[in-house]
């Protein structure tokens, strides 16, 4: 092909058939094939969760009662009873997580985001809080363990809703952190100058102006965090123990629906199994709908 | 700028006693708070060591191979339980990376309308919600009885292999390694979404006005360029997968005897510990708080590794 073409019909130099999708081609044929098997893969890691909340809801489900909520589990071997210690037990031992995993995990994000100056110490956490969040559940049970329960260092007392409460926080605190210092990043500078500016102190900068700010975000953090916490078994099973009876005090052994879930499932008594069911049911409810709030939190911030 | 002091609309003012202590303390307070994690870590790792001091200077190394665990004797040694853990969390991944994958694909890459892909995310991440513990009761009572149909098959099949010889019989490796599929095929599918989300269009543009079909482009363009992320994706479910404890340690039997079938009972580390620990006494709990070291060494170890592969490849577009 050569210069003088120019002008003339080219048809040696372009393939002139319709540019048309053709499906018998391999590669398209492939392309389909492989589009089937991404949306089998995606139906399979789906089915899981179906089935699940299938099963909770429909075995769970159908013990809901009030008598649940106000009895005790009965012994080995009877009928009836109802998880209401376990119920009232994980909200304690959640809400002492709670307050202590939320005060120091945002102070600590506070600390990395407004006042490190990326210097070794603030990476030092940074990495340190990010190996804290891969520590498996059950480490932080016999740490706790260790440290506390065994030594009886809280009021002389071992096994306590106190302890299993600690665990969870230790649990909690690395989510914590990382979504407070994050969300403060997502804060714009011009707001921190703008205070700054009429003369504001750094403290009322980061109370008033940027904490408030990063609200959303810091909130959505910590929900899921809570959330993640009270379905958590592995912590509990030697720090908080459980109990057949009603809370006495932060200081003794407490039920919880987690470890009520685990020590009734493997039970040989079909009254016991069907409470495990019962309390899986609450226990799933409560998660979904935190998480669902979460959910519907974080959509505020993106608006 | 004036020196003139009698204009007072600019006054230097020496700020109050109160407010520098408040300014200063707030941020003594915060610092002190975030080295909480550093003392925690230091806290975990010198409590278990200390606790496992007796039982390294009793088994030593030996601890590692050995796979005697003999509370009558006194004789310990955790090969099962690492065997178990490395192995169940191994095999999980085989299974749970390419599903994950895959999902992550199927929903980020335009190949169905947008509300059902956030409507499949949505669900994913739904099940990274449910309690281990609530997976654990559903694998007991419904997963376990209605896989052992196909287990019995294999067992039929593959029985003459070392890892299919014994029939199953309820608890086992197998459900264990299907519930872990469960568990952390939320975490790949979450990472792998993400790092195909942040690939930039122009390079999906790119390739598909060259003439690269949809599978040519994220073969060899999309996933090449979100690799580094998701290799970190998956070392860190790896690292979760190894320290998974509930639902492990109530659908895989919790044998103390070693086996190479896939099908018989076994143990992990984690799940010993939920096992054994409340009842240990004496050097068994040492025993315990060594396995607790093995355990966290082999997460630490994957953990750090994880992070170093997506800090260090990260593309940054």
């Amino acid at each position: 092909m050569s210069i003088s073409t120019i002008g003339a019909p080219h048809e040696d130099l372009f393939d002139r058939r319709p540019l048309s999708f053709d499906r018998r081609l391999k590669r398209n044929r492939i392309n389909r094939v492989l589009t089937g098997v991404a949306g089998m893969f995606a139906t399979i890691a789906i089915i899981p969760l179906v089935l699940v909340l299938f099963y909770v809801l429909v075995q769970g489900g159908s013990l809901i009662s009030l008598s649940l909520f106000t009895e005790l589990p009965p012994p080995p071997g009877l009928d009836g009873g109802g998880i209401g210690n376990a119920v009232v037990g994980t909200l304690v031992v959640t809400l002492v997580a709670a307050l202590v995993a939320i005060p120091v995990g945002v102070g600590g994000g506070i600390y990395l985001s407004e006042y490190s100056m990326g210097g070794w110490f603030a990476r030092f956490v940074r990495f340190g809080n990010d190996v804290l969040a891969g520590v498996p559940s059950i480490i932080c049970g016999v740490f706790v363990y260790g440290a506390i329960v065994a030594t009886r260092i809280l009021f002389d007392r071992s096994y306590s809703a106190l302890a299993g409460g600690l665990a969870l926080a230790v649990l909690m605190l690395p989510t914590v952190i990382k979504t407070t210092d994050e969300g403060l990043k997502l804060v714009p500078q011009e707001l921190r100058w703008g205070a700054y500016g009429v003369g504001a102190s750094r403290f009322v900068t980061i109370v008033r102006i940027t904490l408030p700010s990063a609200f959303t975000p810091i909130a959505t953090g910590v929900v899921l965090a809570i959330a993640r916490a009270a379905g958590e078994t592995a912590p509990l099973i030697f720090t908080a123990l459980f109990s057949p009876f009603w809370p006495e005090s932060l200081l003794s052994p407490i039920a919880t629906m987690s470890v009520l879930i685990f020590n009734f499932a493997i039970m040989p008594y079909e009254a016991q199994n069907a409470l495990a069911w019962a309390a899986s049911f609450v226990l799933v409810v409560m998660i979904l709908i935190a998480n669902l709030l979460a959910r519907w939190f974080s959509s505020f911030a993106q608006r | 700028m004036t020196t003139d002091s009698s204009n007072d609309a600019f006054t230097l003012r020496r700020r109050p006693p109160l407010e520098r202590f408040l300014d200063t303390g707030f941020r003594q307070l915060t610092l002190a708070l975030a080295s909480v994690v550093a003392l925690l870590l230091l806290g975990i790792f010198l409590t278990i060591a200390e606790g496992a001091h007796e039982a390294i200077g009793t088994f030593g190394a030996g601890f590692l191979v050995s796979s005697a665990w003999d509370p009558v004797n006194n004789q310990y040694g955790a090969l099962v339980a690492i065997y178990g853990t490395m192995v169940s969390s191994l095999l999980a991944l085989a299974i749970a990376v390419p599903l994950g994958v895959g999902t992550a694909i199927f929903i980020t890459e335009d190949l169905i309308p947008t509300r059902l892909r956030s409507a499949i995310g949505l669900m994913v991440e739904l099940l990274a919600a449910i309690p281990s513990v609530v997976l654990g009761l559903w694998a007991i009572f419904v997963m376990e009885p209605a896989i052992r149909p196909a287990l019995e098959l294999l067992h039929r099949l593959l029985g003459w292999t070392p890892f299919f010889d014994t029939i199953p019989q309820g608890p086992g490796m197998a459900p264990a390694i299907l519930i872990l599929v469960v568990m952390i095929l939320p975490i790949i599918t979450a990472i792998s979404r993400d790092a195909l989300n942040q690939v930039p269009l122009e390079l999906r543009q790119a390739a598909y006005g060259i003439g690269s079909t949809r599978w040519g482009a994220i073969f060899n363009i999309i996933l090449p360029a979100a690799i580094s992320a998701i290799v970190g994706g998956v070392m860190l479910s790896l690292g979760r997968a190894m320290g998974e404890t509930m639902a492990v340690t109530m659908i895989i039997g919790n044998s103390l005897n070693f086996s190479f079938s896939l099908l018989a009972p076994g143990n992990t580390i984690s799940a010993m510990l939920a096992n054994q620990f409340g009842e240990a006494s004496g050097i068994q709990v040492s025993a315990l708080m060594y396995a607790a070291l093995v355990l966290m060494v082999l997460t630490f170890i994957v953990n750090v590794l994880a992070q170093m592969l997506v800090r260090r490849f990260s593309l940054r577009y």
